[in-house]
């Protein structure tokens, strides 16, 4: 056992001394709020800075009108089309939508000219001015008074509250649960992936250095193994723990700086939710924060934690026994596809699947089978999952995790050990199936 | 100190060795011989319980090969290997630990080992940044550190320029001194010669000689005498090819049968004899004949 962590103990100085551990784990957290930032900082100054565009606006029915917004303005004419395109050719116009006399039941034919393509965003805003113009039209046509539809138009919005067996009720929201089980799901994938691929990478070091042979005349080979992977993982959680550290630090800087700037309403909504609830539940921002307060969040923490590890487990043993049968990193990618695709089936079945119907069989399953259990199920963790499936999704990770580090140990006892020779599928078979 | 009881071991349908048998006792310097691919490496991982023969017996100072004697052996492997990013003292640290050296241990012996191979300004230098001997030395120290009984060395000298090779040759010296057994794999024959006790020579599995160097020189005696005739009184028969220099021939005669005295007498017919001396033959010729005549693919 003192062997063990002897081997844990290096794998986890060595790594965490690396400069590159350190920049990687300082400046990730810093890199995705800088690089949000500054596109929100570049959209802002765009709309600040940009010119003015003037729309040339032909209309030969004399119905519509456009509103001029901040970024453009309408100028209507009765120029003809060529005297239209020749002002967007000389720059005093920035295009020139036309709409030529159509069948009000069958609008057809209305053209923009521009020097450039126009936005997205340009093309729908004409595209909906027009087309709620058009309706207007015909209702009022058909003797509807556009008016009344206004009138009738309401807002609903359903809050949805989930009774557990003790009948308390909690407030939920699928957004807010979503984005719980998107994020905590991506992160399991990734560090999966990346931890795993570190294991991979350590184990082919020190077989092709021939490191190994003097390891395992000191220590049993599935000690070395598993003194790795338990090493490994703890610089993944030291790297995690940092970046919620620093990422609720920085959090609340910016929420501090920002709420200065914020409506007070909104602001003292953020700083106290019960004064938010007392004063009127039905603010989106109160709701929001109700359903923040509401989740589970002993249950959702204790689920990342478990199935963040046993998730790594149970890969970063395959990976351990993918690297000890290979000489170079090259020879790797042909065991890799059988990795791989359970983790990327994890990874489609969390969005196509589970975090759109967290209940459908497919989710159930996907967040049964240990394979890929450990990313489907953190996308329904936080929208609340029977205490018998969580109880044997977890018994078959540890059952699953168990398993693969016995086959891998096997591979890997007789794989650090051989050289020269590119193994086949078979060849670790043989290697599994072997006593000694 | 080591036992080896009909040891046996194979790979599928390949065999690496065949009822093997082997006495070594404390304090000298075994010579482990073969040509590559004869079984030493497998045998010394069975030692080293890197791997399990098939069957057969293997026993460190009277007791059955157990989990425990890992801490008696030393090993250096032919194929060297450090961590190339890791310090010179993590790197000794590390091994002596995995060796069952408390770290207070393990400390003193490192600086003991550095002070002596004058190396203390390397310590703090990572593997990669040094030379090929110079890291080599520090694997050799990894392999001691932790006063093994028993030490197994795969090539030692290889990778060593002659003054680091004369420095590692006496601290094996020193060591064997101290009562440490060594068993020695190596194909360099003089180095055999000059400080292995006993040897073992095993080919396509199996041991085909062992004994004192003495011993084995003389299960392979060409009984083949070197001569030196000068002042010759008559011709040399045609079929004595000599090599003639000043007047004084040289030229080698087997017995074919014949006792040395006979010959000799035979010879003074001819001139003057000045040398009459048996060919013993080295370590390497016993070495190229045994394995030529055990067959060799």
């Amino acid at each position: 056992m003192s062997k063990i962590w002897l081997v844990i103990h290096r794998e986890y100085v060595s790594r965490v001394k690396k400069k590159s551990f350190l920049l990687v784990t300082l400046l990730t957290p810093l890199i995705f709020p800088a690089i949000m930032g500054l596109f929100v900082w570049i959209a802002l100054e765009e709309e600040d800075n940009q010119a003015l565009r003037i729309i040339e606006v032909v209309d030969d029915n004399k119905l519509f009108f456009l509103e001029s917004s901040e970024q453009y303005a309408f100028s209507f004419s009765d120029a003809s089309p060529g005297q239209a395109k020749k002002l967007v050719h000389e720059g005093s116009r920035y295009g020139f939508l036309h709409i030529p006399k159509f069948d009000i039941k069958n609008p057809t034919g209305i053209s923009f000219y521009g020097e450039e393509n126009p936005s997205m965003s340009l093309i729908s805003y004409l595209e909906n001015n027009l087309r709620k113009k058009i309706e207007e039209q015909r209702l009022f046509e058909s003797g509807i008074d556009p008016k009344i539809i206004n009138d009738v138009r309401t807002k609903v919005s359903i809050k949805s509250i989930t009774l557990d067996e003790e009948g308390t009720e909690t407030v939920s929201d699928a957004t807010v649960n979503y984005a719980i089980g998107f994020v905590a799901g991506i992160l399991i994938y990734m560090f999966i992936f990346i931890y795993g691929n570190q294991i991979m990478q350590g184990v082919i070091e020190e077989k092709s250095s021939r490191i190994v042979e003097i390891l395992v005349s000191s220590l049993k080979p599935f000690q070395l193994m598993l003194g790795k992977i338990i090493g490994i993982a703890g610089v993944g959680l030291t790297q995690l723990l940092i970046w919620i550290v620093l990422i609720g630090t920085l959090t609340t800087i910016v929420t501090g700086f920002l709420g200065m700037q914020m409506p007070q309403q909104q602001a003292m909504e953020l700083a106290n939710p019960e004064l938010a609830q007392s004063l009127g539940q039905n603010t989106e921002m109160g709701e929001i924060l109700q359903v923040i307060a509401g989740i589970n969040y002993v249950q959702i923490v204790f689920s990342f934690v478990f199935y963040f590890l046993g998730g790594y487990l149970l890969y970063g043993a395959l990976f351990a026994g993918i690297g000890s049968a290979v000489d170079a990193p090259s020879d790797a990618q042909q065991f890799m596809l059988p990795v791989t695709i359970p983790l990327i089936v994890a990874y489609m079945g969390l969005f196509v699947f589970v975090l759109n119907d967290p209940n459908s069989t497919t989710s159930f399953w996907l967040s049964i089978i240990p394979l890929t259990s450990p990313i489907a199920m953190m996308g329904r963790v936080s929208y609340g999952v029977p205490f018998w499936e969580l109880a044997l999704s977890m018994g078959l990770l540890i059952l699953g995790f168990l398993f693969t580090t016995w086959v891998a140990g096997k591979i890997y006892r007789i794989g650090i050990l051989m050289h020269g020779t590119k193994p086949s599928y078979k060849t670790l078979w043989k290697w599994i199936k072997a006593n000694n | 100190m080591l036992k080896i009881e009909k040891l046996y071991k194979s790979y599928g349908t390949n065999k690496a060795l065949t009822d093997v048998n082997l006495d070594v006792s404390e304090g000298i310097v075994f010579g482990l011989l073969g040509p590559n691919g004869a079984g030493k490496t497998t045998l010394i991982r069975i030692i080293n319980q890197i791997i399990d023969g098939d069957s057969g017996e293997v026993y460190v100072g009277g007791e059955l090969l157990a989990p425990k004697h890992i801490e008696m052996i030393g090993y250096l492997p032919e194929e060297r290997g450090l961590y190339k990013k890791m310090k010179v003292w993590d790197q000794m640290l590390y091994f002596a630990r995995l060796k069952g050296l408390s770290s207070h241990e393990a400390k003193a012996k490192i600086n003991y080992w550095l002070e002596k191979l004058e190396m203390e300004t390397w310590k703090d230098k990572k593997i990669e940044d040094l030379s090929k001997g110079m890291a080599q030395k520090v694997q050799f120290i990894s392999t001691v550190i932790h006063n093994p009984r028993l030490l197994i060395l795969d090539e030692p000298f290889s990778g060593f320029d002659p003054m680091n090779a004369e420095i590692i040759k006496n601290e094996i010296l020193e060591l064997k001194a101290k009562g440490t057994t060594v068993i020695l794999s190596t194909h360099r024959m003089e180095s055999v010669e000059l400080l292995c006790d006993q040897v073992a020579m095993i080919n396509r599995s199996k041991k085909i000689l062992d004994g004192t160097i003495k011993q084995v020189k003389s299960i392979y005696r060409p009984e083949v005498y070197s001569i030196t005739l000068d002042h010759l009184t008559k011709d040399l028969p045609a079929e004595w090819i000599s090599k003639e220099d000043e007047g004084s021939y040289s030229f080698t005669l087997p017995l074919s049968g014949k006792h040395p005295n006979e010959l000799l007498s035979e010879l003074m017919q001819y001139g003057q004899v000045n040398r009459f001396q048996e060919l013993i033959p080295s370590m390497e010729e016993i070495f190229i004949h045994q394995v030529k005549s055990t067959g060799n693919e």
